[in-house]
């Protein structure tokens, strides 16, 4: 029989006690694994979602001039005309190395045209890709056909245009479609018509002023695309949208440190329950623990009895708590997905981190009770026999 | 030649009023293998004086001196070598540690001495055999009687063949049979070289120490007539029931 034993032995034969440390250690891990891994899922879902959709990479012409902003794009400035790219050389974007990454590729051609002596901004796209690019767009009718435009919502009610309308443009006569709702962007203020019409309507055939690119950026950083893809266009500059990429982060961050907030406050409750566990477990047991100083354990030996003890309650609360989290976060899971037949993560790192954190919490928690059961004066815990 | 000695040793509980004064200048030598009985009334200082002899109450003035050490200088970590190294305690009530087994309450010292597993199984094994306990090593304390409870802690303190065995009221809470069993125990350590002080408020037991400490207010009553008297009858009677 070593101090272990005794350790052991005691929990074995108080198993009342030692459950009821158990439980509360082992809930507050399950509920943090819960809490982590359900949030890790989420979070993988949510960014799944937010890479599918929406573009992340933008093409622009090298340009020696002003920085061509289509954000904060104002009418009347510097002209299109510098430099464009051409259509034919996208096809590049198919042979780099992540080429199964790029989910869509959304090639615009832009230009000034006069509707009704205003000058508005037209601009050509390819409808299918913009359905992945810009998800969000909802039009009011149909996608323009070769003879049809579609306005933004602003536009629309600027120009007065409605479905159905005839509106001359660039000498030629065209039908309005639909009317893209609004979108609280600045596609509100533009004409959009098909690709091919817009570059016909600008003399620009097979020409593009920008594209945007949207990436499945999983195992990929965002900045090697770029690079990629700045290799396949020697003659465009490429850069990520740093906003929507923080954005996303952004989400994340706030995903990952409610979760850790609440396994922390939890881990202390689960603390708390040991310390007043093992502080009465400490009372009780002070004439055994006379026993023991009266035998000849050191004060050191008699703490080590103690934090053994708590140190294999808190290990097997982390193990068990830590698949009882998994099993609560798998079941849990349907509640807060939509994808539906998604699996919870199996991260070592967290399991890693449940086990270290249960008996982190455990034995910091037992240091006191320990620490008070060793310095018991041994005469006066006799007398307590 | 003198193995333990206590000089002047004085110990009060509590302060002001309260104070109560349990040691009073207490001076002894014990001679290596002497067994000796400590009588007096209760609240005389007796567990006390134990307690101060096992190194685990540090006496307000005097010093207590075992093989020339003087125990109370020593750190509290020595001082438990010490106890781990010179002593065995058998107490004023059963104490066992409720959830080990006889056997493991046996082997609690030997918890600390390093030793395989099997090694510590067989001594204790055969100190539970020395006091008429083999066969019952897996019990709990709680499934033994009282006079098993008391041999076993009488093993637990034999098990490491310590030099000084204190016993405080080892035959206390016993009957008379049984106690005459552990009185015979504790005779035969002797024998083999052990020092024994015991406590104790039976004359019939005392009469099987070699010597006799009587204790009164705290202090040592040099030659109590009485106390004398009635020790001389139960030796006599002891010897006639041998
Ligand atoms: N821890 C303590 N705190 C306060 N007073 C104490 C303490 N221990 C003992 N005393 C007091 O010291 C005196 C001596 O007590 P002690 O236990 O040594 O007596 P005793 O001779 O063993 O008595 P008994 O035969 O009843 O066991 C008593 O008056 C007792 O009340
Ligand atoms: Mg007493």
């Amino acid at each position: 029989m070593t101090l272990k034993d005794i350790a052991l032995l005691n929990l074995r034969r108080r198993k009342a006690k030692a459950a009821f440390v158990l439980a509360g250690l082992m809930i507050g891990v399950a509920t943090m694994v819960a809490l982590m891994s359900l949030a890790q899922t989420l979070t993988e879902e949510i960014n799944h979602k937010l890479e599918k959709y929406g573009a992340n990479i933008l093409i622009t012409p090298r340009s020696d001039q002003l920085q061509l902003n289509y954000g904060g794009l104002s009418l009347g400035g510097f002209s299109f005309e510098t430099t464009e790219i051409k259509q034919a050389d996208l096809g590049a974007i198919k042979d780099i190395k992540n080429a199964a990454n790029v989910a869509a590729v959304g090639p615009m051609v832009l230009g000034k045209v006069t509707v009704k002596e205003r000058a508005v901004l037209l601009a050509g796209v390819d409808w299918d890709s913009a359905q992945v690019l810009k998800p969000w767009w909802k039009i009011a009718g149909q996608r323009p056909g070769p003879q049809e435009i579609v306005p933004g919502a602003e536009a629309a009610r600027l120009l007065g245009l409605g479905p159905g309308d005839r509106v001359s443009l660039a000498g030629r006569e065209l039908t309005v479609s639909g009317v893209l709702a609004p979108t609280g962007s600045q596609d509100d203020q533009l004409l959009f018509a098909s690709l091919a019409a817009a570059q016909e309507l600008l003399h620009k055939p097979g020409l593009v002023s920008m594209v945007e690119v949207a990436a499945l950026c999983k195992d990929c950083p965002v900045e090697d695309m770029v690079a990629q893809i700045s290799k396949a266009l020697p003659g465009a500059k490429v850069m990520a949208i740093q906003s929507v990429v923080k954005g996303r982060m952004q989400t994340l961050a706030h995903f990952r440190s409610f979760s850790l907030g609440v396994s922390l406050l939890v881990a202390l409750l689960g603390g708390l329950v040991v310390l007043v566990t093992m502080m009465g477990s400490v009372k009780e047991r002070t004439g055994e623990i006379g026993i023991f100083r009266a035998i000849g354990f050191r004060q050191g030996q008699v703490m080590r009895v103690v934090l053994t003890e708590s140190f294999m309650l808190s290990l097997a609360a982390g193990l068990l708590g830590y698949l009882l989290g998994l099993l609560a976060g798998e079941l849990a899971l349907p509640l807060f997905s939509e994808g539906h037949g998604g699996h919870i993560i199996w991260d070592p790192a967290l399991a890693g981190a449940a086990v270290l954190l249960a008996v982190a919490a455990g034995v910091v928690a037992s240091l006191y009770p320990a620490w008070l059961a060793s310095r018991l004066d041994p005469h006066e815990a006799l007398r307590a026999l | 030649m003198s193995f333990l000695r206590a000089e002047n040793l004085t110990k009060t509980y509590g302060r002001g009023e309260a104070a109560a004064s349990a040691l009073a200048g207490v001076s002894f030598t014990i001679a290596q293998g002497e067994f000796v009985a400590i009588m007096g009334p209760s609240g005389s200082g007796k567990s006390t004086l134990l307690s101060v002899l096992g190194a685990l109450n540090t006496p307000d003035q005097g010093g207590y001196f075992v093989d020339d050490l003087d125990i109370y200088a020593l750190s509290q970590d020595q001082r438990a070598d010490f106890r781990r190294e010179y002593l065995g305690f058998v107490f004023q009530s059963f104490n066992l540690v409720p959830y080990l087994s006889l056997a493991e309450n046996v082997m609690l010292p030997l918890a600390i001495k390093k030793m395989s597993r099997a090694q510590r199984w067989e001594l204790a094994g055969e100190a539970l055999a020395r006091v008429g306990l083999a066969g019952k090593e897996r019990r709990l304390p709680s499934q033994v009687s009282g006079g098993e409870q008391e041999r076993a802690a009488v093993a637990r303190a034999l098990v490491n063949q310590p030099p000084i065995l204190l016993a405080d009221e080892p035959t206390g809470n016993l009957d008379q049979a049984t106690s005459r069993q552990i009185m015979d125990l504790l005779i035969r350590l002797g024998s083999e070289g052990m020092t024994i002080i015991m406590v104790t408020h039976s004359p019939e037991c005392a009469a099987y120490a070699g010597r006799l400490l009587s204790m009164r207010d705290g202090s040592l009553a040099g030659s109590d007539p009485q106390a004398a008297a009635a020790l001389a009858a139960c030796a006599a009677a002891a010897a006639g029931s041998a």
